[in-house]
This record gives C-alpha cells, structure tokens and sequence, in this order.
C-alpha cells in the first residue's frame, strides 16, 4: 500500500491526473510534479503560511494536506488567483505600499488576504492582524503588509460605491 | 523535513476504519484534518506504516442538538465550530475558545476529535471540555462507549483511548440560560500555543457563584479543571477570599517548564487569569489585581 495511488483534481481550472505516493504532501506535490512554484515551502509543519492554497474554496495548509487527500477537489494557487486577475489590485497595492521585499511570504499572505476580503468586505486593522497572523513576514515588519490590505478593502468599497 | 514513507488507506465507513485499526493497531494512526498529525510526521517525530484516511466519512461531522445534549461530530471542523449557530447559544464558551486554535487556514481543516484524541497540553479545547463537563463517546473492538472528559485526557499526548478506538463524537451538556463564560490565554502569538490559558464557566446566583468550573491549560502535562474554584461557590467574594482561593490554586497547579515560561511564570500567569476571570464574571473591578501579587 506504500505504492503510488492515483488521483484526479482540478488546479486552477485545469484537470490533472496523477500517481503519487502516500508521504508527498500537497505542496511539493504543485511545486515538483506540476512545477506551480509560487506556492512556497518554509517549515513544512504549518507555522510560517508560506504554502497557503485553496482547496475547495478554502484555504489550506498545503504542507498539512498530503496529495492523496485532494482527490477530487479543486485546488486553487497563487499561480491561478494571480493569472484569472481575482487579486491584481491586491497586488498591485503591495507593490504600491512596499509591502514585500524578499517575496517568499508574499504568495501566502496574498492568498490568506484575499480569503479574508472575501468573508468581510470591510476588516478592521485587528480583524486584519488577525487574519494574517498564521503568516510569517521576515522582511517588512508587517505594518505595510496591513496598510496594503485595508486599501485594497477601501478601494473595493469605493468600486461598489 | 518530509514525512517517512508509510501506507495509506481511505477509510469507507467507521466499521472499516476499525477493521483497519483492529488489524494494524499501534502501527496505523487516523487521518482525520492531519493539522497535528502532519507536522508531527514531518518532524518525524512520528512515522506510523500505515494512515487511516477517515477524512471522507461525513457521518462523522456535524453539530446537532438532541434535547438537554448537544452532540458534535468528531469530524467537525474548528471553522464549522466558529459558523455554527447552535454552538454560540448552547456553547459559547467553545466558540469564543475556537477563535484562539491556530489560524484561519488550519481551522479549516483540523477537527475536534482530532483536537482531543492528539491530547496537547496547550490546546485549548480539552479545557474547554472540561470546563463544560463533556463526554467522549469512543467505538472500538467492544463497541461504543461515553468517557467523561475529566477521565479522558491521561497525560501529554495521552488519553482513555486504546490504539483501536476511533472518537466518534462529543456530547455536551446544553449551556444553562444562566451560564456565563471566560475564555483568555496568553501567546506570543494570536493563534499560538498558548503560554497558559483558562477555559471557564459558571453560574451566577446573584452576586454569588453557584458553579464555577476552571478549565486552564498548558500549566502541565494535561488540562486541569481547577480544584480551588470550589472555595468561590456559594458565598460572598472578597479580594480577601480570592486570594487565599489564588495561593490554593498555586498550590495544585504542577506547571512544567520549556522555551516559553518558567513553572513561577506558569503560576503567576494562572493566577492573574484566576482574578480576571472572576472579576469579569462577577462585573467587580475591584477585585481585577485579587491574588496575582
């Protein structure tokens, strides 16, 4: 039973059919078998959020998932919330407000943002702290980080508006 | 690090994950959100040879509430807690503890069986389950059987269950209309393992208490429903009486030691939690400082 088994999911839209062994964790699963780099590996024991992804509309841990679970399921990555434009403001209002600068978090703290825009249209500074708090920065001090996401939140409302 | 090659098996239904672990025993572990499992695998801290995939078996999540018992499925997870409407008005002691369990992202996945079978001493739900008087209700080779969660969680990383056992549920008993609740931990981190923490929840009769239970964890090598809490039900409460109540508390506490705080600090941290807890729930700031000096 330590032999391969197969899996079928969707990725970013894409169905993808595989053999993997039991121990590949979802991450390395992106990362190697489908080259999906953007997803990053810090500490491989869910501390840093580095690796956050979505599976099922959620997001995840992609280092505590291991590729067997995501049979039949829809994985989404950085690669795919990236290209489909669902985050280009967010993006591009961590560029404005310098809110990287090493980039190895910036894929999970875009993904955990945008999960946290999705539930609550307008977060509070705290509510953002919150949100964000399961993702290491080691570059910016964090506070660019937040300003980043709470512009994006007014810029959305404003858009409704 | 990478987790060491082991076995994989997906679990059809609870009859066939106790098959499996009737045959494999302490070689298999279950799957259930992987949340403490994983890291554990890959610190290789633990290599089982073979994991029981029950992720899939959906009979074993849900919340539902069958007269005076609340009943959540073991396969629930933490953000279905946060959701769940029945656990803020029957609960809410749990949905203000499930908000501090690690981040967004790992609430959605880890479940509370999961939660209570890993046993970590500075999880917040044990408390939280004895604090609320729970049961555990476990299947096994000799069928179903309830365990109070006072008896269930036997030391760090430990409990009631044999290698066999798969927790299926916990029942609680639905919150008094008159039951209030704390809930505070200290981490370095929102989301942390917590430093020391308190999961509490009482019964007020005027200005006196008629129950208090004391739920803290991460002061040991299990959670620890506070004995001293009986000295404060059924009379008046002075700062007097609370920190007599705080040096007795410090006196049955057996707090350990590691990278985060010292037994001393422990203790202080317990006992500063002992005065808020008791203030807030007695609306007295007078006696917010009681006993932490």
């Amino acid at each position: 039973m330590t032999a391969p088994a197969s899996i079928s999911l969707t990725v970013n839209g894409e169905r993808i059919e595989a053999h993997v062994l039991p121990r590949l964790n979802l991450a390395d699963f992106l990362r190697e078998h489908l080259k999906l780099t953007g997803t990053h590996v810090g500490c491989e024991h869910g501390v840093c959020g580095a690796c956050t992804v979505r599976v099922g509309g959620e997001i995840v841990r992609s280092c505590l998932m291991l590729a067997v679970q995501v049979n039949g399921v829809a994985v989404e990555t950085i690669e795919g919330l990236s290209d489909s434009g669902e985050i280009a403001d967010l993006q591009a209002a961590f560029r404005d407000r310098n809110a990287l600068q090493c980039g190895f978090c910036t894929p999970g703290m875009l993904m955990a943002a945008q999960d946290l825009l999705r539930e609550d249209r307008k977060p509070s500074r705290e509510k953002i702290r919150e949100h964000l708090a399961g993702n290491y920065c080691r570059c910016t001090g964090y506070q660019a980080i937040i300003d980043a996401v709470e512009n994006t939140a007014r810029a959305r409302m404003e858009l409704k508006a | 690090m990478k987790a060491a090659a082991f076995a994989y098996a997906r679990a059809t239904s609870v009859a066939n994950a106790l098959e499996l672990l009737a045959v494999h025993g302490e070689k298999a572990r279950l799957l259930s959100g992987g949340q403490s499992l994983i890291p554990a695998m890959n610190l290789r801290l633990v290599s089982p040879e073979l994991i029981v995939d029950i992720g899939e078996l959906a009979e074993l999540r849900g919340i539902a509430v069958r007269g005076e018992t609340l009943v959540i499925g073991a396969l629930t997870r933490h953000a279905d807690l946060l959701k769940s409407s029945d656990i803020v008005k029957y609960a809410p002691l749990l949905a203000a503890a499930v908000a501090h369990v690690a981040h967004p992202a790992i609430r959605n996945r880890g479940t509370i069986g999961g939660s209570l079978a890993q046993a970590d001493p500075a999880s917040e739900l044990p408390a939280c389950m004895l604090a609320l008087g729970a049961t555990v209700v476990a299947r096994g080779p000799g069928g179903e059987r309830r365990i109070a969660a006072a008896d269930f969680f036997t030391g760090i990383y430990e409990t009631k269950l044999a290698p066999q056992d798969l927790l299926v549920a916990i029942e609680l008993p639905v919150a008094r209309k008159d039951a209030v609740y704390f809930f505070q931990e200290f981490a370095r981190r929102h989301g942390d393992y917590a430093i020391v923490g308190l999961a509490a929840q009482a019964v007020l009769q005027g200005e006196k208490f008629a129950d208090l239970r004391l739920g803290y964890f991460a002061i040991g090598d299990r959670p620890v429903l506070a004995k001293a809490a009986d000295q404060l039900i059924g009379v008046a409460i002075t700062p007097a009486l609370l920190a007599e109540t705080s040096a007795v508390l410090s006196d049955e506490l057996d707090p350990h030691e590691d990278q985060q705080a010292t037994p001393a600090m422990r203790r202080h941290l317990a006992k500063v939690l002992l005065a808020r807890c008791v203030a807030t729930l007695l609306n007295r700031p007078d006696l917010h400082a009681g006993g932490a000096t």
